[in-house]
């Protein structure tokens, strides 16, 4: 609970803060407490990619575009009213949609009495993998993620193709 | 409802609307790629936070435990995890050109300059 009002706290400092360099540093103070709040919510895996990928990959390359644009954001000109009122209204609905799911931890919730155990039963004769996330993602799901592969391979060639572009003009 | 039981809920919405505040109100390329990335770890929260069960552990399977904290979000956020920055290295690779191309990555800029393009012709 500590965790989350931290991150909350963050956030508020990222919207407000014009500087950039100052956004990325505290935007990686977010990802830190992120993968922090997964530890203590059992997601391992997940924590160790967002401290790796979120914290780490994600803040180098924020700083690398850094260093080729401009490091502070321009004052807005306009009061930015009719974006607070779209977040404040989505929020409202949002919260309100809340009140009808179960409460943090319910053992009798339906993510918690579907699916699921027949993975956590069946997961380890099936496949031989103790760690389910790892059985699930990899065997299970290994067409899901053939397809997230090519999403990144997709990605870097997109990264190279406009980035080549740039040298060639440079040259000329 | 009790506060205890939805206030992870909560803190997800607020740091969603957060992330969806900077998208829509700021006006740098960069900053507006920072909220997005806010906005996506939020919904990393949302996924994983009903996952947990109190006195449960992470789900690798042993004899000595019997209670596991629901496995199947956690690897669907890994695969989010991992697109997520494949999407921001491209956005920032689009923003770096758009930089050579207009010598701005302000929003309200790079307008300007391309209703003046528009006008000149």
């Amino acid at each position: 609970m500590t965790l989350l009002t931290m991150m909350a706290v963050v956030t508020v400092a990222i919207v407000a803060q014009r500087n950039l360099f100052a956004v990325v540093v505290f935007g990686s103070i977010y990802s830190f407490l992120m993968a922090t709040a997964l530890v203590a919510l059992d997601a391992v895996d997940v924590a160790m990619t967002e401290a790796s990928v979120g914290a780490g990959m994600s803040t180098v390359l924020l700083l690398a575009a850094l260093h080729l644009t401009r490091g502070d954001e321009v004052k807005p000109l306009r009061r930015p009213l009719l974006p607070m009122l779209v977040a404040v209204v989505i929020g409202a609905a949002l919260v309100y949609g809340t009140i009808g799911l179960p409460a943090f931890s319910d053992p009798q919730a339906a993510i918690h009495t579907h699916v699921v155990p027949r993975y956590l039963g069946d997961s380890l004769r099936e496949t031989g993998v103790p760690n389910v996330v790892t059985s699930v993602l990899a065997s299970y799901r290994g067409y899901d993620t053939l397809g997230e592969t090519t999403v990144v391979f997709t990605a870097g060639a997109g990264v190279i193709a406009l980035l080549r572009r740039r040298r060639r003009e440079k040259k000329k | 409802m009790s506060l205890a039981g939805h206030y992870t809920y909560w803190v997800t919405i607020f740091l969603m609307i957060a992330g969806l505040y900077i998208v829509i109100a700021r006006g740098n390329l960069v900053k507006k790629l920072i909220g997005l990335g806010i906005f996506q770890t939020s919904v990393y929260l949302l996924y994983i936070a009903p996952g947990k069960l109190i006195g449960g552990t992470a789900p690798i399977l042993a004899a000595t435990f019997n209670t596991y904290s629901n496995p199947l979000p956690h690897v669907l956020i890994l695969t989010a995890i991992v697109v997520g920055v494949a999407t921001l290295a491209l956005g920032l690779a689009i923003v770096v050109r758009i930089r050579e191309a207009y010598d701005s990555i302000e929003e309200d800029e790079i307008l300007d300059k391309d209703s003046a393009g528009d006008e000149g012709q």
